[in-house]
């Protein structure tokens, strides 16, 4: 991106000379070069998202009806759900920005085995969200690793149950620690891909002038980064929203969340409608959220083409 | 030149991300593999969907073993989810023409939908060659409520209880392991808990558990000798402060169990009850560790459920004759005790189990035939007729449970809340009472 106002400059002349010459039927060409992303987006998003809209406002017989919308809003499980899901989006995503923040700027550092930090820290993107719920059950189970060490070190003398439904608290941490774990690599790559946008040469700069290395990160790379922290943002929240696999593995009924509500309604009770309702509440959310993010961190116009 | 390695590094990563990420979402069927067409060509190939053996080793073991002397078309066998299975087939029928799914394989309860709109084959004439062999009720249940027979029976398999022995120390004086009633268990897992400090009872009470088939088939029948007429009366409250008190003596981490063989085997649960497919690992694994036992009884008797999983063939089938040779090679004797020893679920052809068969399996087949023959033993199919609606039907079970035994709501309060549910389920779909209820004209009534 950067220099291609300069590059601009220098063309314009010959761009105005050019359009005179450029044959007509040209106009069609941008269009025609998106119409596959179009057609991908119209066919695999758009078509099913409306199909759900219109699934959970549909009765049997066909008519609008919102009995779908009340069935869901008095489900057992619906506020347990909602309290659940915010909470977690609440305790992972500012956890998991902070983490990726001080990770990226470790491997941007450049300090020995950067690299190697890089690629251990990605491991767990290889890692499918249920395998990784899994993964963390034999840590957090009765017998699993976790509860072994502690006894085998004599930390406790039975083991504990962390993930009993009694324990709410414990619960929530260990999901936490798990989703952490899971979905920090995703804002990582993010941030890293972000910093290394910045130009070295507001770096060589803040050297100039004296500033330590705790300033420049204050005042030169966050302001400079906040456009790749947005769409970090963006992607992890979205992600929080329908957290669900590792949930489920590791909490099972036991802590109902959005999205596997969703999945429950569809799959295990076999009611496609209101599994659409509660697909069209994550939607809304995921929606407002994003809305929310983009007027919020408001990155200016001069930033995001910097 | 290291910039440029790390940039490449990250490129990588993010086109691995993405792919993840869209992975992550797809949750793919593990299809595939499927048995190789032979040298004779008998026709087109077909998929051979069923809602059973998803584990991965069971569909292995269904591939290269049990359909390995399968000689015909090509055969894909694939499992899925009941939602996704119906669904599929459901979508094929109504694309009309051939599809491709030639043969399914369902639990009872799950043909209704597709039995009621017309889809499935009737394969009477198949039927008709095992009538000496296939017994007279599952035949009767295959006809899913219409004229016509809508499946074949395929296997059954039940649901008992695994007993780690060391928790044989701790059995309440008087109890006999084999003949436990509700109170024993309860008392045995209280007795567990004051001498270890330990819950060692397990339910199978997480998302994708069979803890509702629980209610269904062994709890409310064993109490009040019936399952919707009696959904709500005096003998369902008794019953759910018994479960109450079980559940104060049960694993607490049971909400995340969905296979009791897994607790089992780490030893968090020393006793599990669940279905015989779900514990045979346990018994397999650690045969001289281990006893399996009938359910325990109730006041009603000691009821126990029967599943029954069947084969039917869909209108839209590519290749009719191929797919009834499927069914006659599963029939056969030899075939269905390869079913057994591979798979664990149970012939419903009578044939005498080998000598040679595996000591987990023989603790299994001895517990099911010991609990059918209990002299207070009552057989209970899976809910009938309720098609579609046998998700709201569960669903209205497990909340209740959910809002009585966790949440501590009022017992009668929430019966009446979700016996309206009950009867909501089942007048949708019409269902007549089934199996502990008697029979009905017209739909079965909440009382």
């Amino acid at each position: 991106m950067l220099g291609s106002g300069r590059h601009l400059d220098r063309s314009v002349s010959g761009e105005v000379a050019a359009l005179g010459r450029r044959p007509r039927g040209d106009a069609w060409l941008p269009l025609a070069l998106l119409i596959p992303a179009i057609a991908f987006l119209a066919l695999l998003i758009i078509v099913p998202m409306l199909q759900a809209l219109f699934l959970s406002v549909q009765s049997e017989a066909g008519a609008l009806t919102t009995e779908h919308f009340e069935r869901m809003r008095g489900d057992v499980a619906f506020s347990d759900a909602w309290r659940n899901t915010l909470l977690l989006l609440i305790l992972v995503v500012p956890l998991q920005i902070v983490l990726a923040l001080v990770m990226a700027l470790l491997v941007h550092s450049r300090i020995k085995g950067h690299a190697w930090f890089l690629y251990v820290y990605a491991i767990p993107l290889a890692i499918s969200d249920l395998a990784a719920g899994i993964l963390w059950l034999a840590v957090f189970t009765e017998s699993g690793y976790l509860n072994s060490i502690l006894q085998g070190i004599g930390v406790i003398e039975r083991p504990v149950t962390f993930l009993a439904y009694t324990d709410l608290g414990s619960v929530i941490a260990t999901i936490v620690i798990a989703e952490s774990w899971r979905a920090t690599a995703i804002v990582l790559v993010v941030l890293i891909a972000g910093l290394q946008l910045i130009p070295r040469d507001y770096f060589e700069a803040a050297d100039l002038f004296g500033a330590s290395r705790f300033r420049r990160t204050i005042h030169v790379v966050l302001p400079l980064l906040r456009p790749s922290l947005q769409s970090a943002l963006i992607i992890r929240t979205i992600f929080a929203f329908q957290t669900f696999a590792v949930v489920f593995a590791l909490a099972g009924r036991n802590f109902p969340v959005l999205m596997g509500e969703a999945y429950n309604w569809y799959s295990l009770n076999r009611n496609p409608n209101v599994a659409a309702a509660y697909a069209v509440v994550l939607l809304a959310l995921t929606l407002g959220a994003t809305f929310i993010y983009l007027r919020v961190l408001n990155v200016a116009q001069a930033e995001r083409t910097r | 030149m290291r910039l440029k390695r790390e940039r490449t590094g990250i490129a990588v990563l993010m086109v691995l991300a993405l792919i993840v990420s869209a992975c992550a979402t797809t949750g793919a069927p593990s299809g595939g593999g499927g048995a190789a067409p032979t040298g004779s060509d008998t026709g087109k190939g077909f998929v051979f969907a069923s809602t059973q053996f998803t584990p991965v080793p069971e569909q292995e073991n269904m591939r290269t073993k049990i359909l390995a002397g399968y000689k015909g078309a090509a055969l894909d066998f694939i499992t899925e989810a009941e939602a996704a299975s119906i669904d599929r087939v459901t979508a094929e029928a109504k694309a009309g023409g051939t599809g491709q799914v030639g043969l399914i394989g369902y639990e009872n309860g799950q043909f209704g939908a597709l039995a009621k709109a017309g889809y499935l084959e009737d394969l009477s004439s198949i039927v008709n060659k095992y009538k000496e062999k296939l017994p007279q009720d599952m035949v009767t249940l295959g006809k899913a409520g219409t004229s016509g027979q809508v499946y074949v029976p395929w296997m059954q398999a039940t649901y008992i209880l695994a007993v780690n022995k060391k928790a044989l120390e701790f059995l309440p004086s008087g109890a006999d392991v084999n003949a436990l009633t509700y109170d024993q268990l309860i008392a045995w897992g209280k007795n567990i808990q004051d001498k270890t400090g330990q819950k060692r009872i397990g339910l199978p009470a997480g998302s994708n558990g069979l803890f509702h088939r629980l209610f269904q088939g062994y709890f409310y029948p064993s109490y009040t000798g019936g399952l919707v007429t009696t959904f709500k009366n005096a003998d369902a409250v008794t019953m759910w402060g018994k479960i109450k008190d079980l559940w104060a003596v049960t694993h607490p981490q049971s909400t995340t169990y969905n296979f009791m063989q897994e607790p089992l085997q780490s030893e968090d649960v020393w006793i599990g009850m669940d279905h015989v497919a779900r514990l045979i690992n346990v018994l397999k694994a650690k045969p001289d560790q281990f006893l399996a036992v009938p359910a325990p009884a109730g006041p009603k008797g000691r009821y126990y459920m029967s599943v029954v999983i069947g084969l039917a063939i869909p209108k839209t089938t590519p290749n009719r004759g191929g797919a009834e040779a499927v069914i006659e090679h599963l029939l056969k004797p030899e075939t269905q005790v390869l079913t057994l020893r591979e798979n664990s679920f149970f012939p419903v052809i009578d044939v005498p189990y080998p000598a040679d068969l595996d000591k987990g399996l023989k603790l299994e087949a001895e517990a099911v035939i010991r609990q059918s023959n209990s002299k207070d033993a009552k057989v209970v199919p899976l809910p009938v007729g309720l098609g579609a609606k046998g998700g709201d039907f569960n669903k209205a079970i497990i909340d209740s449970f959910q809002r009585i035994v966790i949440k501590g709501e009022s017992v009668q309060t929430v019966l009446n809340e979700q016996g309206v549910l009950v009867q909501k389920a089942i007048t949708e779909a019409n269902a007549p009472c089934w199996g502990p209820d008697g029979t009905s004209t017209g739909p079965c009534q909440v009382k």
